[in-house]
């Protein structure tokens, strides 16, 4: 199991099973692959305690506390399994970033889903931020995103979401993602995201002519307050959950925009 | 199971509550300088609560807020959806949580007062709502009013013919008001307001006054009920 | 299906229904519904969305309630016994049944305004079901959750009181998801009702759709609580109710939200 302690280290994917062996557009083959990082506390500091990446899933550590999601390979792929699973131990820190944008594309069968299940557990008095690069849907792909988030008592979490429907002027593949959070046992927030039906897609109750949606879950007490009540500005709502936790929410033309707006929302959560 | 401290959804309950006074009538007519009026005469000796249903805003429960007749927290504006009369007649449950809101933050209460947004001649208050009505419609209509009838004017427990000061100028003649709102009021109160002249309105807040008496009355005997103090109004 | 579904579904419910546009109104204002082609898009994303999870919750909310009301019937509640201190012990897990249920509809309402909205409506409902359609579970939810429960909890268990099915239950919110914001913007834009009605007739196929979906999940949910854990009196207090759908409209959160900034408004929401 790659194990490491500290400086910037490429672990070994020690799982990486090939699928049904189908030659796909991109040149590659269907994957399941199980990526996995943990981190403990030793001598009062965040140290990584498990790192292990699997193609596509690649993970870097850059910094004390801080792992990259780097491609490895092209996708995901339809007919890619990828599990990625996060354990922040009670007390520590850790941030996970990415290098570039995931690019979802279509497998080589039509039918074929590629899905992305991503388990995270933040442990008492642990803070996660979960800042990835936008996930971009290319034509005709259909794509499966679940995300878990487990909060013990007292923990934080910054977790940024970035959807972008299509490369520029293309029409987005399918995709439904689920986000699932609960705060201490208690549900604190539970939203899906279907993209993909151009009726719906284009409703002005959905997303009406945006082309990328995108959140920010912000809970515990490294982020601060929940305003008291919802902000708003042009394609953006701050939203106080009914729970511990905010929610900045945004709709844009196109994924810098995007950004601002979610980093303006972030920063209307009261400083801690 | 019955309805107990934390419960409140309770069914309203015709007793040991707080009479229920519907405002009615056509926009315009003079209904929140009515309620003002009412709210400043009777605040002293009433223990008060006001609904609005403004068919904008809230611009009645802050014309009220402001003139500074009442508590404000003691007001509180229901929206209607375009359809105040909807509201007062065929949906009334947004006004009956307000009503029971303001009961249970400030009861007992002796009397609520609901104005509709205003409507045409046809709207009345449900009886599951309004306890009392009063009718409002001013002279400046003119004075053909009455004589059409409508079940507003025809049933409301009191009919006010309110800016009597511009019957002059409009030239109604408030003889022929007063009698053929008589003629199709089957004995029932009509009065004559001016409240621009008279902003206490007397006349009103003495009928006011008298039903809420009598509606204490025939509850006395509720654990609950409104104890209204006797002093003149 | 049931006829009381009727009565349930009827817009001339005096529950404070038709104060509400569901987004409508501020849409509207903003410029994104303009006229029937807008509102049937803004109509069908509504129930794709909104529509859906309120289906679910609404299904989900008819069979708790028939599970927490069948004690005394055929065998009834097992944890129920003769004795007082049991029939509180009973009466206080139903009340936390339903206050998961709830919670789960929080879960699934990021914006202030909409829970606000929803739970304005469930009590208006809740107060005026209970006179409908008098009935314990109805006080017990009442009780539970004092200040209104969310509205979709509060029309599945009215559902169950007034004697309908989950899939009545589910329809009746998905029906009402979209009536209220098109009866809203023919008010609001004077759109032709007949035209309007067309719009909605065009919707029939998904409203069944949703209905079907909604209660399949409904009823997985619970069957899959019972089955893992024996006993109905288990399966109410531990029933997975996260499986339920919870699809978001970004669009109606941020509408919702401006709209309760707006100064000149008719509608509640
Ligand atoms: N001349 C005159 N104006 C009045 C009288 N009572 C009210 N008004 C005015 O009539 C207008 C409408 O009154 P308001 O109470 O808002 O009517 P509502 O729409 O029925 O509530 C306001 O400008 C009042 O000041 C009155 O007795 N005489
Ligand atoms: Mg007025």
């Amino acid at each position: 199991m790659g194990v490491t302690t500290g400086g910037t280290t490429e672990v070994t994917p020690v799982q990486a099973i090939g699928a049904a062996p189908v030659r796909g557009g991109t040149g590659r083959r269907a994957l399941f692959a199980r990526a996995a990082v943990a981190t403990a506390l030793s001598g009062g500091r965040t140290v990584l305690d498990t790192l292990r990446s699997a193609p596509p899933l690649t993970l870097r550590q850059t910094g004390p506390g801080t792992v990259h999601l780097v491609a490895t390979a092209a996708g995901p792929l339809g007919g890619d399994d990828l599990g990625l699973s996060i354990d922040v131990a009670p007390g520590t820190v850790l941030t996970i970033a990415s290098v570039a944008s995931t690019l979802v594309l279509p497998g080589p069968e039509e039918s074929a889903e590629s899905v992305l299940v991503v388990d995270a557990r933040v442990g008492a008095g642990a803070t996660l931020v979960y800042a990835p690069e936008p996930t971009v849907l290319a034509a005709g792909c259909a794509h499966r995103m679940v995300v878990r988030l487990t909060l013990e008592e007292g923990a934080s979490v910054s977790w940024r979401e970035e959807i972008v429907f299509g490369r520029h002027g293309e029409r987005p593949g399918r995709c439904h993602a689920r986000f699932d959070t609960t705060a201490g046992g208690v549900p604190l927030l539970r939203q899906e995201f279907v993209v993909g039906d151009p009726a719906v897609d284009a409703s002005p109750a959905v997303y009406g002519d945006a082309r990328c949606v995108g959140t920010t879950l912000l809970a515990g007490p490294a982020f601060g307050t929940p305003p008291g009540e919802a902000v708003i500005s042009a394609g953006c709502a701050v939203l106080p959950l009914a729970g511990q936790g905010t929610l900045v929410s945004a709709l844009a033309p196109d994924a810098p925009t995007l950004r601002a707006r979610l980093t303006w929302g972030e920063t209307q959560i009261l400083p801690a | 199971m019955s309805a107990n401290h934390d419960d409140r959804h309770h069914s309203p309950d015709p007793h040991g509550r707080a009479l229920r006074l519907g405002v009615g009538g056509p926009v315009g007519s003079g209904k929140t300088a009515l309620v003002a009026a009412l709210c400043r005469t009777l605040g002293p000796v009433l223990r008060l609560g006001v609904v609005t249903n403004d068919i904008y805003t809230t611009e009645d429960a802050d014309f009220l807020r402001r003139a500074g007749v009442l508590d404000p927290e003691r007001i509180v504006a229901v929206q209607t959806g375009c359809c105040p009369h909807t509201a007062i007649r065929d949906d009334i449950a947004a006004n009956i949580d307000a009503v029971e809101t303001l009961e249970e933050r400030f009861g007992p209460l002796d009397l609520v007062i609901v104005e509709s947004g205003g409507d045409n001649l046809t709207a009345t208050f449900s009886r599951g709502l309004a306890d009392q009505q009063i009718f409002v419609l001013d002279v400046s209509g003119g004075d053909k009013v009455p004589r059409k009838g409508g079940p507003g004017v025809t049933s409301a427990d009191l009919l006010v013919i309110n800016k009597t000061d511009l019957a002059k100028h409009v030239g109604a003649d408030l003889t022929v008001m007063s009698r053929d709102a008589a003629a199709v009021r089957d004995g029932k109160p009509v009065l004559f307001t001016s409240i621009r002249e008279v902003p206490e309105v007397y006349s009103v807040a003495e009928w006011v006054h008298g039903v809420v008496q009598s509606w204490a009355h025939t509850q006395a005997h509720h654990p609950h009920g409104p104890v209204v103090p006797t002093a003149n109004a | 299906m049931d006829a009381a579904l009727l009565l349930l579904a009827d817009s001339r419910l005096p529950a404070g229904g038709h104060a509400h546009s569901g987004g409508a109104e501020q849409a509207v204002r903003a410029g994104a519904i303009t006229g029937t082609e807008d509102l049937a898009r803004f109509l069908r994303g509504r129930l794709a969305t909104t529509g859906l999870v309120t289906a679910a919750l609404s299904a989900a909310a008819c069979h708790l309630a028939v599970l927490l009301g069948s004690h005394g019937e055929d065998g009834g509640r097992p944890w129920t016994e003769p004795s007082a201190a049991a029939a509180a012990e009973s009466e206080t897990d139903a009340r936390a049944a339903w206050r998961e249920l709830d919670a789960e509809a929080d879960a699934r309402t990021a914006s202030p305004a909409q829970r606000y909205a929803a739970r304005t409506q469930g009590r208006l409902l809740l107060r005026s079901g209970r006179r409908i359609w008098p009935s314990p579970v109805l006080d017990t939810l009442a009780q539970a959750v004092p200040d209104g429960v969310h509205h979709p909890i509060a029309l599945g268990a009215v559902a169950a009181a007034a004697g309908c099915s989950r899939h009545d239950a589910a329809m009746a919110a998905a029906y009402t998801s979209i009536t209220g914001p098109a009866t809203a913007a023919v008010r609001l834009l004077g759109l032709d009702p007949v035209v309007v009605h067309r719009v909605l007739a065009g919707l029939v196929p998904d409203l069944s759709g949703v209905a079907r979906t909604a209660t399949a999940a409904a009823s997985g949910t619970v069957e899959a609580g019972v089955a893992a854990r024996g006993t109905a009196a288990e399966a109410v207090l531990r029933i997975a109710w996260e499986e339920l759908p919870a699809h978001a409209a970004p669009a109606l959160d941020l509408l919702a939200e401006q709209h309760l900034r707006t100064e000149v408004r008719l509608f509640v929401s």
